[in-house]
């Protein structure tokens, strides 16, 4: 069996647009399947996709694609590099469109895009399944997304099928990887300890340069060499799901078993059942290893039956935020900013501000926010912040205000089958 | 070799990440040495880190360990002020918390000399 290497080049929406050359040049050296992954949606970041959409319908997929794609889209194709991504979001027919446009644009010749279909679920025909499952948390709310986690079946299916990019919206992170191991290795839906390894090696990939040095360094304690130019990581995944990991050559960062411990436990809860669409996946007997220099061996996860229900995270409107920041400096710089805070909370009595002062040992910041579903209350508390230049305490500067629109999150689980996951053809219509 | 028992902070023996989902929080402590694992599960106690976190008002604090890494899990409710879409804190995410349990104190044997 040939190998399979998965490279990660963006961990969230607002990751580095530059990360993927370093890992596309790698794996264009690379024997065996090789595939580039994008992970970019976090809660919010589809709920704010959903908004995009509505204000315009072509929008809804992440907004940095073009910066994302067009440095790689030649090469990917050239070299045979699958490219697997839930930068679809809100809009994920639009994202494979523009991809075909992009490849258009550069002269190259059509790629095979499959879209992954199903997980939006913010349709009124749903309302009656999620009304179901949340009860009366959904009575008079403004819904602006609701979307399951679909698993890797989608993704593997479009792959085993010949696509060379996979435009998703929400999926589960690790399930961008366990769909092109499925493809490659041909493991069962049902295979529980392989698909609980592949899922380990899509959880350590799909935060990127978190497990090759990044969100890592300590001075003194962790050092992290070029940290500015931090590799994003690059796993080999073995035929029965272990992997080893590694990053993108001539880059800075490091791949340790301290970077992949820390990695391994992020956004865990109980190590016996990190639950995804595809599997339980066990991590309660793994071991890490270093097998060289940037190398790093995960091996020891089991995988137990899937969960039955499919996750499914709705976000509403949830009102305002304001906020107003301002600085006070030198002799009696707390003090002053105290009193800053008292003037604002007089002048805005029976609100719920919340006050931190920031940097008490240098300069002392003052900031004052609160959370209101009424947006001209939540302006009030930049207004009385700015108030101060001339009514407050002496020497206050550099006020920053802003309001911002709340979103709030619920979630529900509903069963498999109320969810009609698949892929279609960007062509079939 | 003649030891004496010292304080020193939790950073100096483990490391760690914050992580989040909704208004939960889970923070790994990593023992750098193999060797120093059991003194974590002696000290980095499911107790001290409620207390730790006390000003946030956990409503749980629950401890996984993982002697095969060297490492434990803990995973701790209602300190995220709802969840980061909502939250007034600065760091929403909570994500600054790992380092406020390294500042842990914690007691260990070391070489006389070293002192």
């Amino acid at each position: 069996m040939t190998p399979l290497s998965i490279g990660c080049a963006a961990g969230f929406s607002g990751d580095r647009v530059d990360a993927a050359g370093p890992v596309v040049n790698t794996l264009a050296k690379r024997e065996g399947a090789r595939v580039l992954m994008f992970e970019v949606l976090a809660e919010r970041t589809l709920a704010l996709a959903q908004l995009a959409r509505r204000s315009h319908p072509d929008a809804g997929y992440e907004p940095q694609l073009d910066s994302i794609v067009s440095p790689i889209l030649a090469k990917c194709l050239e070299h045979r590099i699958a490219i697997v991504s839930n930068f679809g979001a809100a809009n994920p027919r639009g994202a494979a469109r523009r991809v075909a446009a992009i490849a258009r644009s550069q002269g190259l010749r059509a790629p095979r895009i499959a879209i992954v279909t199903g997980d939006d679920l913010s349709a009124p025909a749903y309302r009656n399944l999620l009304a179901r499952e949340l009860g009366s948390a959904l009575d008079g709310i403004e819904l602006v997304s609701a979307n399951a986690y679909l698993g890797a079946e989608p993704i593997a299916k479009a792959i085993a099928a010949g696509a060379q990019v996979v435009v998703a919206g929400r999926v589960a992170d690790p399930s961008l990887a366990v769909g092109p191991a499925m493809a490659h290795y041909g493991i069962a839906p049902d295979d529980w300890d392989r698909l609980g390894r592949a899922t380990m090696a899509g959880h350590l990939l799909e935060c990127g340069a978190q497990v090759t040095g990044g969100y890592f360094a300590d001075p003194g304690m962790k050092d992290v060499p070029g940290l500015h130019d931090v590799g994003f990581p690059i796993a080999e995944i073995a035929e029965d799901g272990s992997c080893v990991i590694g990053k993108a050559d001539d880059t800075g960062g490091l791949v340790t078993e301290q970077t992949v411990k820390e990695q391994l436990l992020y956004e865990v809860h109980d190590p016996a059942a990190y639950l995804t669409p595809d599997v339980t996946a066990d991590i309660g007997g793994a071991e890490v290893r270093a097998l060289g220099r940037d190398r790093v061996a995960l091996t020891g996860v089991r995988g137990h039956a899937r969960p039955g229900r499919l996750k499914v995270t709705v976000c509403h409107e949830g009102g305002w935020i304001g906020e107003g920041e301002i600085s006070y400096a030198g002799p009696g710089a707390e003090a002053r900013a105290r009193l800053a805070a008292e003037v604002v909370r007089r002048r805005l009595e029976g609100l719920p501000l919340r006050i931190d002062l920031i940097g008490v040992l240098s300069d002392v910041r003052l900031r004052v926010s609160m959370s209101h579903a009424v947006k001209e209350q939540a302006e009030r508390v930049g207004r009385e912040v700015l108030a101060l230049y001339t009514c407050g305490p002496a020497g206050g500067g550099g006020v920053r205000t802003s309001v911002r629109a709340r979103l709030e999150t619920l979630s529900c689980f509903v069963p498999r089958e109320a969810v009609h996951a698949g892929f279609e053809w960007l062509d079939a219509r | 070799m003649k030891t004496a028992a010292r304080s020193v902070p939790l950073r100096e023996i483990a490391h760690g990440r914050t992580g989040d989902k909704g208004d939960r929080s889970n923070i790994s402590v990593i023992a750098y040495d193999a060797d120093h694992y059991r003194i974590l599960v002696a000290q980095v106690t499911e107790e001290r880190v409620a207390q730790l976190f006390a000003y946030r008002r956990p409503t749980a604090v629950k401890r996984y360990l993982l002697p095969k890494l060297a490492a434990m899990n803990f995973v701790i409710d209602g300190v995220l002020d709802g969840g980061v879409n909502g939250s007034l804190n600065l760091d929403a995410h909570g994500k600054s918390l790992a380092f406020l349990l390294l500042g842990l104190e914690i007691t260990m044997d070391v070489p006389e000399e070293k002192k």
